[in-house]
């Protein structure tokens, strides 16, 4: 949630969706450059990294979970992923509400135990020694998971990511649909953008909050009934099209020598940091 | 009330992997009966829909905003499986392309925003707006209480799945080593907000979707009502929330102390000092079978889950044998409603 000057919800709608748009076109940019994660077979790549996620996720030590952040930034380098993107992108928009959540758990009216720093005596407020810990803890865990999350998705394209997920067994139906929400997500977006930018061009003056919600909720009707418009259409162009009810995905992955030494790497590490962190 | 990665315990996350499935296949198979191959675009594009609305600044009064998840709204439309599916696709393109919600915690978003959301919209729904007619007022109503309920039932399946995980994985000092806040700090703080604000948006824009569909588009807001002769009120619903109860039982084995007014002698003993007299000739007067919950040879929380179990099956047996004495000759006749 997010404090907005009253009227202003258009220009805060339209950020979001333009966001959305310029994120993705910007990852399938980095997606297609050539890198170390981005040579790599996506199916290996997915496997790997959700061994190194479990990892992660199982790691009961701050250490290992400093070292494998790292990891993450070393293979951002090693990608061509700007650094300076690639943390913000992890560090300032996702986790931001982990921090919020992470500041009181610091202090020993959520965590007791030994005191480092008293703020107030009388009763006594202080930053503990456990809390400092647990949020470090949570702050690490979720910026690594994140990092590796986000490095997939920055340097696999989305046809790929699909066609490996088919490959390691995800339902044919599931993923075309899936493919083709995923395509129509961005005519939607664009049919928002432009309906927020036609209102907000017409409007002088501010729209109070009650007469904003009726609008916002016709522009959402609109949208819906335009989706089961296009649900019908597409229909039709898929049965013209041949469509039989089995869907078909392309896929040309061909494991190479280095899928094989990138698995056995990250297996080790994976293996190895749930060893050190148990 | 997108959970990320980091939040749970990988045991959790497979946990809810494994709650979620059943309810997929169920969902997958429903859909496939009703729909067929139309459904892969009607799904495909109610999900784009949904991700597209989450996207929404919705203005609140006092000059804040917040966005609508769009489940209720899906429930209405698509019915609670489809909804579930669509709702689904949603949040897998927003792990998987917008690092949106966790890839490990996928199952457990999934769980409370594409299945129980769906599910408590769908009947709310169906409890208030009945067979009123699609143009009605009491389906404006019935979206919004759909709405606002839906989404802190979900809240709460979130609070509850962090808030165990103190209790559940911690160092050998304690230290928490996922979501830190026990259940008593996590409920409130999450629960607090979604009643008053977040489900409030949801609430509003369902209730100012269902008007607009009213309108402007009827046969969307026919397109999931059930069909006359066929009942919308199925009992396995209320038996898969039996069993989930079932399942969360041991969760009062966190719990301290007895509950309130439940005392047995000896905890009076401690409490008062003295046992009152009537209470202590009457205690020995009925040997539990099953004394706290334990079964005699289980662990203690499988102890749980079997009484837990036996307690509904003799409940569920005395309540069809009550029915069956209540039922007159010739009630069958009726019509099924």
């Amino acid at each position: 949630m997010t404090m907005l000057r009253r009227g202003d919800f258009l220009a805060g709608s339209l950020a979001a969706v333009g966001q959305a748009l310029e994120g993705t076109l910007f990852a399938e940019e980095i997606g297609c450059r050539p890198g170390l994660l981005q040579g790599l077979d996506p199916r290996v790549k997915i496997g790997t990294f959700l061994l190194l996620l479990i990892a992660v996720n199982l790691s009961r030590s701050l250490a290992v979970l400093a070292a494998l952040y790292l990891l993450t930034l070393l293979l951002a380098w090693s990608s061509r992923v700007p650094l300076g993107f690639f943390v913000r992108r992890v560090w300032i928009f996702i986790p931001l509400f982990t921090g919020l959540i992470a500041l009181p758990a610091i202090l020993n009216i959520f965590t007791p135990g030994q005191p480092v720093l008293v703020l107030w005596s009388n009763p006594l407020i202080a930053v503990t020694a456990q809390g400092l810990r647990t949020a470090a803890f949570l702050l690490l865990r979720v910026g690594t998971s994140v990092s590796f999350a986000v490095l997939l998705i920055l340097t696999t394209p989305w046809n790929a990511l699909l066609e490996a997920l088919g490959a390691l067994g995800v339902p044919e139906a599931f993923l075309l649909t899936l493919a083709m929400s995923y395509r129509y997500i961005y005519l939607l977006l664009h049919t928002a953008s432009d309906m927020f930018l036609s209102r907000r061009s017409r409007l002088v003056g501010r729209l109070d909050a009650a007469e904003g919600r009726r609008w916002l909720a016709a522009a959402m009707g609109a949208l819906l009934d335009r989706s089961f418009q296009l649900s019908n259409e597409v229909y039709l162009a898929m049965l013209s099209q041949g469509f039989r009810g089995r869907p078909r995905l392309m896929e040309g992955f061909r494991t190479r020598g280095r899928d094989w030494l990138w698995g056995g790497v990250s297996l080790f590490v994976a293996l190895g940091a749930i060893y050190l962190g148990s | 009330m997108h959970i990320p990665d980091g939040y749970l315990s990988p045991a959790t996350c497979a946990v809810m992997y494994a709650a979620a499935a059943p309810f997929w296949y169920r969902a997958s198979r429903r859909v496939r009966e009703t729909l067929s191959h139309r459904a892969v675009p009607l799904l495909a594009l109610v999900s784009a829909f949904s991700f597209v609305i989450m996207m929404f600044n919705v203005p609140l009064p006092g000059g804040t905003t917040g966005h609508a998840v769009g489940g209720a709204i899906a429930a209405i439309v698509l019915g609670p499986w489809g909804a579930t599916i669509a709702i689904s696709i949603a949040l897998a393109i927003q792990a998987l392309f917008f690092g949106d919600g966790g890839i490990l915690a996928f199952g457990a978003n999934a769980f409370n925003m594409a299945i129980v959301m769906p599910l408590v919209a769908w009947y709310t729904y169906r409890a208030i707006a009945s067979r009123s007619p699609l143009a009605s007022r009491r389906r404006v109503l019935a979206g919004a209480v759909a709405g606002w309920l839906s989404l802190n039932v979900a809240a709460l399946c979130a609070a509850v799945e962090f808030g165990l995980q103190p209790y559940l994985f911690h160092t050998a000092d304690g230290t928490p080593l996922y979501q830190p806040y026990t259940l008593e700090v996590a409920i409130p703080a999450m629960m607090i907000p979604h009643l008053l604000a977040a489900g409030m948006v949801e609430g509003v824009i369902t209730a100012l979707l269902v008007t607009y569909l009213q309108r402007a588009n009827q046969p969307i807001l026919a397109l999931a009502e059930p069909t006359a002769g066929v009942t919308g009120w199925r009992l396995w619903p209320l038996w898969v929330g039996l069993a989930a109860l079932v399942i969360l039982t041991p969760l009062g084995l966190l719990a301290s102390g007895t509950a309130w007014g439940e005392w047995g002698a000896d905890e009076l003993q401690g409490l008062l000092g003295f046992v009152p007299q009537g209470l202590e000739g009457l205690s020995g007067l009925w040997p539990a079978p099953l004394p706290d919950y334990a079964v005699p040879g289980l662990g203690v929380v499988p102890g749980y889950l079997v009484s837990a179990a036996i307690g509904i099956g003799l409940a569920a047996a005395v309540l069809l044998v009550i029915g069956r004495l209540l039922a007159r000759p010739g009630a069958g006749a009726r019509p099924q409603v």
